[in-house]
C-alpha cells in the first residue's frame, strides 16, 4: 500500500466531507442563480427559503405519504412574503415554486444532483468520481398522486450532523433538552426538541422500510431471531421515548408554572414557547404511537403469510429462482455486462408483436389528419343556475336582535322569565315566543362548547319551583341570568389537558 | 379468472404432457407426408388459422368457438398438430404450449419478424445505455415479482399478482441493500467520471427518481415507475398480464402464457447470458430459500426483509 495521499482513513474522511459539502451546493447555487431569473429577485434569500422548504417537507413526512407539493408552497409563502412585503403575491408564489423545483431539480432526467470529486485508489491512482444525490425526492402516493420526501442527505444537511448514529444522537438531544429545561432555558430547549423530532422522523422512516420488506417475502426473513429482535428493539425504543417525553412534558409544565409566578415582561414569551414545546412533544408521541401500531401488526402478518406460502403442498419440481438467480446477481454487475442479461430477458420475455403493414391509402389519410388538440382544462363548467330560496324562517333578524338585546343581562342582575315575556310583548306580539325558546335553551346551557371556544360569558336559566302565570305559556317561571366565565383560566387548562 | 378455473378441471393429462414436447421445432424426418391421411389444402388452412389465433395473444380460447374447436383438433389429431407446428416454425414462431388454458401459445423466435426490438420499444433506450438497462431490468423485475418463488414458476395453477409501485419498491430495496453492503465494506461506489459503462447496475436504478410531477398529471416517462408502467402495459398487450385495478400505480395478474414465456424462454436465455459472464451463483434447484449466512447486518438496516436467499 503505497499512496501519495496522507493515508486511507484521511482520504476516505475527505471524500465523505466532500460529499457532505456537495449536498449544500444546490442551496448556494440558488442564490447564485437567482440573478438569471427574469425580474428583480435579489431581495429574496433563496437559501433560507430552501432550508425552510426542507424543514417543512421533513416535518410533513409520515409513514405512508410524504408532503403535498401545494401544501409546502402554501406554507412557504409567509416567509417569502416577509422577505419582500411590497412585492405581489404572485411573485412570492413564483419564488416558492422555483425554489422547490430546483430542490427537486426538475430539469434533469434523474431529478437529482451530481457532484464530481477526486480520490486516490488503493493503487495510488487519482480518479475522479461522480457523486449522485437528491435533496427532495418525489414518491408515489395513493391514487397516483405524487408526494415529496426529503432524503437522508437533506436531513443530514439540515440537522447539520453528518455521519452520526441515529439512536445515540437522539438520546443525546433529549438529555440535552432535559438539562436545558431544568435550567429554564426554554429557547434552547425548543431547538433541541425540534432536532429530536427530526431524528424521530428519520428513525420512523428506517423502520417503515424494514417492515415493508418484511411484508413482501416471509421466508426470506429470519423470523427465528433477527426480526423478533428487531421488533423488540423498536418496541423498547418506543416505550423508552414515551417515558422520556412524558418526563419532558412534566418538566415543561413545571417550567411554565415557575414562569407564571414572576412579574417579568418575558413571562408571556416563556408561556408561548412552552406551549410550542408541548406541541412538538405531542407530535413526537403521535409518531411513536403510529410506529408502535405498525410494529404490532408485523406478527399477525407473518403468520398469515406463512399459512399462505409455507404450508402449501410442494410442487414436484423446482423452477428457476428469478430473484435469487437473476435479479440479485445482475444488480452488482457493471451496467455494460448486466445490460447483456437484461437484453436477453427482454428479447425473449416480451412476447410477440404482429408487424403492421402500411397501406399507402391509410398513410395519406393519417398524415393529412390534423393533430388532435389536447384539452388542458377539460370540459367547460356550466354556469350554475342559482334559485333564491324563499325565506320561511319564523322570526326575522330584527326579532332575533331584539330578543338578544332583551336577554343581554348584567351578570349581577338575573331576571324572571315572566318579566322578560311581558317586556317582549310590549315590543312585538311575536317576540315572547322567541324569548321563551331562548330561555328554555338556556336551561341547559352549552357549557362544553363555551369552554372549547373560550367564551367569556354564558346565558343560563334555573327553575326555582315558581310557576309561570302567563296567558300564552305554561310551566316554570325560570330565573334567567348571565354567568361570567374565566376564559384565561380555561385556556391554560386546555393546554394542560392536551 | 373463471376461464382458468374451468380449464383446470377440463384439462386432460394428454394435453399437459404433450405441452413440453411441442416446444421443440418439428424434426425434418417427421414431416406429415408420412401420415396415414394425405394433407389437404383445407387442413393447411385450418392449421394456419390456429396459428393466427395464437398470434392474437389476448384472445381466450374459451371465448371463441372456432379457436376451441381447432385446439381440440390439435390435441386429438397428431397429423394436424404436426402441420400446425410446421406452419408456426415456418413463420418464425416457437410453440410453447397448446392447451385450452393457454391457447396456442406461440412466441417469436430470434430474428423473426414478430420479435420485439428494444429500439422500437423505447426510443431513448437505443442511445442511452442507462435507459436501455432500466427498461430491460423492469421486465426482469416484473417477472421476479410475479413469480417470487421457484415453486410459483413451476406450478401451472399459480397466478402471480403485482403492482407497479410494488415492483419499484422491491428493486429499490435490493439496490439499497447493495448500497449498504458496499458502505459496510468501505467501498467507494461512486463511478469514475467518464466511464458510465463501469457504473454498478444498482446505482443506475437507485439514482433515477421513482416518480415525478408532470404538467399534465401523467406519469413521468423517465422515472422508474414510468419505466415499469411501460413494461407492464406492454405485457398486457402481449396477453401476459391482465389489469385488475388502479391501486398502487396499477395492479395486474399473470396469465398462463406469461408463466410459459418466462419459464421456457426468457429465464433460460437470461441465465445463459449470465453464465457466459461467469457470474452465476450455484443453484441446486432445492431449498435456495434459506436465510443467508451473512446475517451480520441485520440490526435495523432498511432491508432486513429483503429476500436474501440468493445463495
Amino acid at each position: 500500500m503505497t499512496r501519495p495521499a496522507p493515508g486511507p482513513a484521511a482520504d476516505e474522511g475527505l471524500a465523505r466531507r466532500l460529499r457532505a459539502l456537495a449536498c449544500t451546493a444546490p442551496l448556494h447555487d440558488l442564490d447564485a442563480r437567482k440573478a438569471n431569473l427574469a425580474g428583480e429577485y435579489g431581495v429574496y434569500a433563496m437559501a433560507e427559503v430552501a432550508l425552510a422548504a426542507i424543514d417543512l417537507v421533513t416535518l410533513h413526512m409520515d409513514f405512508d405519504t410524504g408532503a403535498d407539493h401545494e401544501q409546502i408552497v402554501a406554507r412557504l409563502l409567509p416567509r417569502i412574503a416577509a422577505q419582500a412585503p411590497r412585492r405581489p403575491a404572485a411573485e412570492h408564489e413564483r419564488v416558492a415554486r422555483w425554489v422547490l423545483e430546483n430542490l427537486i431539480n426538475v430539469g434533469s432526467v434523474d431529478r437529482g444532483f451530481r457532484a464530481v470529486y477526486g480520490t486516490f485508489t488503493a493503487d495510488g491512482d487519482y480518479v475522479r468520481r461522480d457523486y449522485d444525490f437528491k435533496l427532495i425526492e418525489e414518491v408515489p402516493g395513493p391514487g397516483g398522486t405524487v408526494y415529496l420526501r426529503t432524503t437522508d442527505e437533506a436531513v443530514n444537511v439540515l440537522v447539520g450532523a453528518l455521519d452520526t448514529d441515529v439512536t445515540s444522537a437522539q438520546i443525546a438531544a433529549e438529555v440535552k433538552l432535559e438539562v436545558l429545561i431544568s435550567r429554564g432555558r426554554l429557547a434552547d430547549a425548543q431547538l433541541a426538541a425540534e432536532q429530536a423530532r427530526y431524528r424521530t422522523v428519520q428513525y420512523a422512516e428506517t423502520l417503515r422500510k424494514t417492515l415493508d420488506a418484511t411484508r413482501r417475502n416471509v421466508r426470506a426473513v429470519d423470523w427465528l431471531r433477527a426480526v423478533p429482535d428487531m421488533i423488540a428493539e423498536a418496541l423498547d425504543h418506543v416505550a423508552d421515548r414515551y417515558r422520556h417525553e412524558n418526563a419532558i412534558l412534566t418538566n415543561i409544565r413545571r417550567a411554565r408554572d415557575e414562569a407564571e409566578t414572576g412579574n417579568d415582561p418575558k413571562t408571556a414569551e416563556h408561556k408561548r414557547r412552552a406551549a410550542e414545546l408541548v406541541d412538538i412533544v405531542k407530535d413526537c408521541i403521535r409518531r411513536h404511537t403510529q410506529l408502535q401500531s405498525r410494529l404490532l401488526e408485523a406478527g399477525p402478518l407473518f403468520r398469515a403469510e406463512q399459512d399462505r406460502q409455507a404450508f402449501a403442498p410442494p410442487t414436484a419440481h423446482a423452477g428457476l429462482d428469478l430473484y435469487g438467480q437473476l435479479v440479485a446477481p445482475v444488480l452488482p454487475l457493471p451496467v455494460e455486462q448486466s445490460t447483456r442479461v437484461t437484453d436477453a430477458f427482454f428479447a425473449k420475455g416480451t412476447g410477440l408483436r404482429t408487424p403492421t403493414a402500411v397501406r399507402v391509402g391509410d398513410l395519406v389519410e393519417m398524415l393529412l389528419t390534423p393533430p388532435q388538440e389536447r384539452e388542458h382544462l377539460g370540459a367547460e363548467m356550466p354556469e350554475p343556475d342559482l334559485i333564491a330560496t324563499p325565506d320561511d324562517s319564523r322570526f326575522s333578524e330584527e326579532q332575533l336582535d331584539a330578543a338578544t338585546a332583551l336577554l343581554t343581562l348584567p351578570p349581577d342582575a338575573p331576571r324572571r322569565l315572566s318579566g322578560l315575556l311581558a317586556e317582549a310583548r310590549r315590543q312585538d306580539p311575536e317576540l315572547p315566543y322567541l324569548v321563551a325558546l331562548m330561555a328554555v335553551h338556556a336551561a341547559s346551557p352549552p357549557v362544553g362548547t363555551a369552554y372549547r371556544q373560550g367564551e367569556e360569558q354564558l346565558l343560563f336559566a334555573v327553575d326555582d319551583g315558581t310557576e309561570l302565570v302567563d296567558a300564552e305559556f305554561g310551566g316554570a317561571d325560570l330565573i334567567v341570568g348571565t354567568a361570567l366565565l374565566d376564559a384565561a383560566g380555561m385556556a391554560a387548562e386546555r393546554s394542560e389537558v392536551a | 379468472m373463471t376461464e382458468y378455473d374451468a380449464d383446470d378441471t377440463a384439462r386432460p393429462d394428454p394435453t399437459a404432457g404433450a405441452g413440453d414436447g411441442w416446444g421443440l421445432p418439428v424434426p425434418e424426418a417427421e414431416q406429415p407426408a408420412k401420415g396415414p391421411a394425405p394433407v389437404t389444402p383445407a387442413d393447411a388452412a385450418d392449421a394456419a388459422r390456429l396459428v393466427s389465433f395464437g398470434l392474437q395473444p389476448k384472445l381466450l380460447p374459451a371465448r371463441d368457438v372456432e379457436y376451441g374447436e381447432l385446439l381440440r383438433r390439435y390435441r386429438d389429431d397428431p397429423a394436424f398438430a404436426r402441420l400446425a407446428d410446421a406452419v408456426a416454425s415456418g413463420l418464425g414462431l416457437v410453440v410453447l404450449e397448446v392447451s385450452t388454458r393457454a391457447g396456442m401459445a406461440v412466441t417469436a423466435a430470434e430474428d423473426s419478424v414478430f420479435a420485439v426490438r428494444m429500439g422500437d420499444y423505447a426510443r431513448r433506450a437505443s442511445t442511452d445505455a442507462g435507459d436501455r438497462f432500466l427498461h430491460g431490468l423492469a421486465h426482469l423485475a416484473v417477472a421476479a415479482m410475479a413469480f417470487p418463488r421457484p415453486e410459483d414458476l413451476a406450478d401451472d395453477g399459480y397466478i402471480g399478482r403485482i403492482t407497479v409501485n410494488g415492483v419499484d419498491a422491491f428493486v429499490r430495496q435490493a439496490c439499497r441493500r447493495l448500497e449498504e453492503r458496499a458502505a459496510e465494506a468501505g467501498e467507494n461506489t461512486d463511478p469514475t467520471s467518464g466511464a458510465p459503462g463501469l457504473e454498478a447496475s444498482w446505482r443506475v436504478y437507485a439514482r433515477r427518481s421513482a416518480t415525478g410531477a408532470t404538467k399534465d398529471a401523467r406519469r413521468l416517462a423517465g422515472s422508474t415507475t414510468g419505466i415499469i408502467a411501460k413494461a407492464v402495459s406492454f405485457l398486457v398487450d402481449s396477453g401476459f398480464l391482465q389489469r385488475t385495478g388502479d391501486d398502487a400505480g396499477g395492479t395486474y395478474r399473470t396469465t398462463a402464457r406469461y408463466q410459459l414465456q418466462v419459464r421456457d424462454m426468457a429465464g433460460t436465455a437470461a441465465m445463459a447470458e449470465l453464465l457466459e459472464l461467469g457470474v452465476v451463483p450455484i443453484a441446486d434447484g432445492s431449498a435456495s430459500l434459506l436465510p443467508a449466512e451473512d446475517t451480520d447486518d441485520l440490526d435495523l438496516v432498511a432491508d432486513a426483509g429483503l429476500p436474501f436467499h440468493s445463495g
